[in-house]
């Protein structure tokens, strides 16, 4: 009698193949709850911050001075501290930056002075804030007498900021294709007018968003501006856009913060948070802009 | 092919070095005006090396070295009164993938004359003029006459590699050289592209690199064979391919090796 032979299905599933695919699904599962487990905290710390900052936070916190020894009131002179110490020091470091990697970028070739520069670059991206805050106390205020003010601190922010900038910006000069720079040079463009007519017009997204993104740097770091012009409290008028010079020592959001939580007692305890809160918010609202920039710059350029 | 031609571009004991590593050696030929040569053999025999040195485009490595001679026009372009930016003028260059740039197609035609004048002397009406020729010359004005405003790099392939060619025009080169010009592009395309080579040879001498031996055969008056940095042979195509003066020519238009 002939044994009927089973239907043999062709591609069934193998135990080998059956093992492979749980491995499989067991590596989606740890990657996906790492991923959550990296969102997470950063919820739980914004939600917590608002929640504990609720009390405080209004037009008036923004808008107003410390008051009682920094117990009471708002955050004027950090708020507008802050905005000083970014804006000087962005204003000096975006335009060597920027000039520097196109030098290193485009005109340079390979030479010991550029490995040099290379090897500075990555080295002064790697230094600790602390380190770049002597370093600006000898230079800045004692060296070059500025004194503790808001150009010594602007000076070593943008010292600090600097390495990333031009790392950042050769980044996005290198991702504009060879073939467009080949195209330029082969009926005569000389190197500027290359610069000029291709690779800035196609890389200013990336060079932009580079910079932007350093606001958030110079704006949390403490430690550069307290060795060099931040100071606990400045008596300034409530709303005053002007209230510092350059000379001036000022106050900042950062160094603010770590004064109301560590430095004096019985602050209300909705202060610090609800100034961690704008340092936060503004930050964030600096590289949603960045955001929306290079969105709006991608969209004009395509190839 | 009148034998009394003139030469465009001759090279004596050219040799190249990319570090130690010795690309060309003792490169010595004559390249015809107004005729088509196609420079052929297997692939790293230095075929794109030998292009490059002909308007100096391998020297933005520093470490490339060259001896010997270049004219072109009967001028030697290695010596030092040579201004790149002029000799690039006349001397255009064609790339294997087509390289517009992301502007409009009329930005791209009149990109060399920008290049080479103050804003304040050009005139609309030249530009304009300049670029329905090129795009003529090149067989693409009818059909991007009414988008002349499109992107280029949104083209289809053909038509970007024909505007890359247009775009060489406006400076009147008269060299044109093109490397590998059709290995990105299909069957018809590389047909057009061939063609418009032949009504280019009326106007100017042209260089071309292939892979491909058919190409070679049709698109080509004279054929140069390399082989690692020498040149074997260099005849009339129809007597490089029927009676190979030298083995390794037969070897390789065979099929032997390559
Ligand atoms: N920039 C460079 N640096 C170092 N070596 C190079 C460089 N360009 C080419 N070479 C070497 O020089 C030799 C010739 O290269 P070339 O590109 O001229 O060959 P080719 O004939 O055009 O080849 P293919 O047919 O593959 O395009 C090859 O061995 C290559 O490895
Ligand atoms: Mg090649």
């Amino acid at each position: 009698m002939d044994a009927i032979a089973p239907p043999v299905t062709r591609f069934a599933r193998t135990p080998g193949v059956a093992r492979r695919e749980r491995l499989q699904a067991v590596a989606k599962w740890v990657f996906f709850t790492m991923a959550l487990a990296m969102i997470v905290p950063l919820v739980a710390i914004v939600v917590y911050l608002l929640v504990q900052a609720a009390p405080s936070l209004n037009w008036e916190f923004l808008v107003e001075v410390p008051k009682k020894g920094m117990r009471e009131g708002g955050i004027w002179p950090a708020f507008v501290g802050t905005l000083y110490l970014v804006a000087i020091s962005l204003a000096i470091a975006a335009p060597i930056g920027v000039l520097a990697a196109i030098y290193l970028n485009e005109y340079s070739r390979e030479s010991w002075f550029n490995r040099v520069i290379n090897l500075a670059v990555i080295n002064l991206a790697g230094v600790p804030s602390i380190v770049h805050a002597l370093f600006g106390l000898g230079a800045f205020v004692y060296a070059a007498r500025f004194g503790y003010s808001i150009i010594s601190a602007s000076l070593t922010l943008a010292i600090m900021t600097l390495p990333v900038i031009i790392a950042s910006t050769r980044e996005a000069l290198a991702s504009v294709p060879m073939s467009f720079r080949e195209a330029c040079w082969n009926v005569g463009a000389t190197r500027w007018q290359t610069i000029r007519a291709v690779v800035l017009p196609n890389s200013i997204s990336g060079i932009l968003t580079g910079v932007i993104l350093q606001v958030s740097r110079a704006a949390g770091e403490t430690a550069p501006i307290m060795f060099t012009g931040a100071v606990f409290f400045k008596a300034v008028q409530r709303g005053d856009w002007f209230p510092y010079r350059l000379g001036d020592q000022c106050m900042a959001l950062s160094m603010h913060l770590y004064t109301v939580s560590t430095q004096v007692p019985n602050v209300r305890e909705s202060i610090p948070y609800a100034t961690a809160v704008v340092l936060l918010g503004s930050v964030l609202l600096v590289n949603a802009t960045a955001i929306a920039v290079r969105v709006w710059l991608r969209g004009r350029k395509k190839w | 092919m009148s034998p009394t031609a003139a030469l465009s571009i001759v090279t004596r004991g050219l040799n190249l070095w990319y570090g130690s590593f010795q690309a060309l050696i003792d490169v010595s030929i004559g390249i015809r005006e107004r005729q088509i040569t196609s420079l052929i053999g297997p692939s790293g025999c230095g075929k794109t090396t030998l292009l490059r040195c002909f308007n100096r485009i391998n020297e933005r490595f520093s470490y490339v070295r060259t001896t010997g001679e270049i004219e072109v026009l009967g001028q030697s372009i290695l010596a030092p009164e040579v201004s790149l930016i002029e000799l690039r003028k006349a001397v255009g260059m064609v790339f294997q993938r087509p390289n517009p740039l992301p502007i409009s197609v009329y930005e791209n035609v009149v990109f060399g004359l920008r290049v080479h004048s103050r804003r304040s002397e050009l005139r609309r009406s030249e530009l304009d003029q300049a670029v329905e020729t090129a795009l003529t010359e090149v067989g693409l004005w009818k059909d991007l006459k009414d988008r002349l405003g499109a992107r280029a790099t949104t083209l289809q392939l053909e038509q970007q590699q024909k505007l890359c060619i247009a775009r060489l025009l406006p400076l009147k080169p008269e060299v044109i050289l093109m490397d590998e010009p059709c290995s990105a592009l299909d069957v018809e395309a590389t047909r057009a592209i061939e063609e418009l080579m032949f009504t280019l040879r009326e106007r100017y001498t042209i260089v071309i690199v292939t892979h491909n031996m058919a190409q070679a055969r049709r698109a080509s008056d004279e054929c140069i064979f390399m082989l690692l940095g020498e040149v074997v042979e260099h005849s009339p195509t129809a007597d490089l391919f029927l009676n190979p003066r030298k083995e390794k020519t037969a070897d390789y238009i065979e099929g032997r090796y390559g």
